[in-house]
């Protein structure tokens, strides 16, 4: 299982850019950390979520 | 420079804190920033650098001041309702210190113009309030190797960085594309003490950045929501190699006006209607 902010998920073995779009994230909202750094856009396709890894998902906004 | 006596009796509180102290004021002083937006975060970020003695403030807004811009554009109020916000925020510098040199840009900012503007500037602050002009204030200040602070809030939360040229990321290595179908403040609301907490922060990370106290929020990007009041700094140390404008295959070497990215459909910035 994979911790995604804060919830065990079923998406080891998926990519980054699998797991937002199956989860309806817009990948240009967003930075992915994974156990604490935040992976590069041009690394989506290729990095691998792994059994175990803790996983946030930032958000952001536009206003000001 | 030495500094005069109203000026030692001004900023006495700067003295005795050790990463500032004279050496930094004096810096204060002679520095020049540029707040793009003189809106929700504008405000308290206008503010502050003008009571820390920023020597040059430059402000670019082209609207005017809106009674449903004053809940939290506290730099703004209720005389100033039609007032230009660039003609309104120097009223407010010149209240704090009538010495801070004031630059006014009513325009809107474009691909055109911005590189000009920010040239004079040590350091920028985007206080904007939608991600097209965000992003052309991102690729002008990467282009152009200038040194800003990014900041966006909507609601109850929002988030804040800073670039520094050469060491770590730009908002493009972050967010990849400019999201244009992004939900404005308008349509999703925004209380003032929030976004009055990243425009804090904004003047804080320049403040920094000028004196060299403490450290930036350079490879770094912090979220905060007033709600649950969880702030928390998620760490990117470097640069996305592949990043479109910072990269080293970068396909954005200059702004081009035809960029569909920068495209605002002729919207103000620091407009009323979303900020």
């Amino acid at each position: 299982m994979v911790i995604i902010n804060g919830n065990a998920a079923d998406a080891a073995g998926k990519t980054v850019s699998q797991y937002l779009s199956q989860t309806n994230y817009a990948k240009n909202r967003v930075a992915v950390e994974i156990n604490g750094e935040i992976v590069p856009k041009s690394q989506y396709e290729s990095t691998i979520l792994n059994d175990g890894d803790s996983v946030e998902i930032v958000g952001f906004v536009g206003g000001g | 420079m030495a500094l005069n006596k109203q000026q030692a009796e001004r900023y006495v509180r700067h003295f005795t804190l050790k990463e500032i102290g004279v050496n930094g004021q004096k810096k204060l002083l002679s520095s020049k920033v540029l707040v793009i937006g003189a809106g929700g975060l504008g405000s308290p970020a206008i503010l502050y650098l003008a009571a820390a003695g920023v020597g040059t403030i430059g402000i670019v807004d082209h609207d005017t001041v809106d009674s449903s811009n004053l809940q939290r554009q506290i730099m703004h109020g209720t005389e100033d309702v039609g007032s230009k916000k660039t003609e309104s925020a120097a009223k407010a510098v010149r209240a704090i210190d009538p010495d801070i040199q004031v630059n006014l840009y009513d325009l809107f900012l474009t691909p055109d113009n911005i590189m000009d503007i920010i040239s004079d500037y040590d350091f920028i602050l985007d206080c904007t309030d939608r991600f097209e002009t965000k992003f052309l204030i991102n690729d002008a200040c990467v282009i152009a190797e200038k040194p800003y602070s990014h900041a966006g809030v909507v609601r109850f939360e929002g988030q804040a960085m800073t670039y520094v040229p050469g060491k770590g990321p730009c908002l493009r290595c972050l967010m990849g594309d400019v999201p244009h179908d992004a939900a404005t403040c308008k349509e999703l609301g925004v209380l003032g003490a929030a976004v009055g907490v990243l425009g804090s922060i904004q003047a804080l990370e320049a403040v920094k950045y000028l004196t060299g106290a403490g450290d930036l929020l350079c490879g770094k990007i912090l979220t905060f929501d007033g709600l649950s009041m969880n702030m928390r700094v998620h760490s990117m140390p470097c640069a996305d190699p592949g990043c479109a404008v910072c990269g080293k295959d970068a396909s954005i070497r200059s702004l081009n006006k035809n960029n569909s990215d920068y495209r605002t459909d002729g919207c103000s910035i620091g407009g009323d209607d979303v900020s």
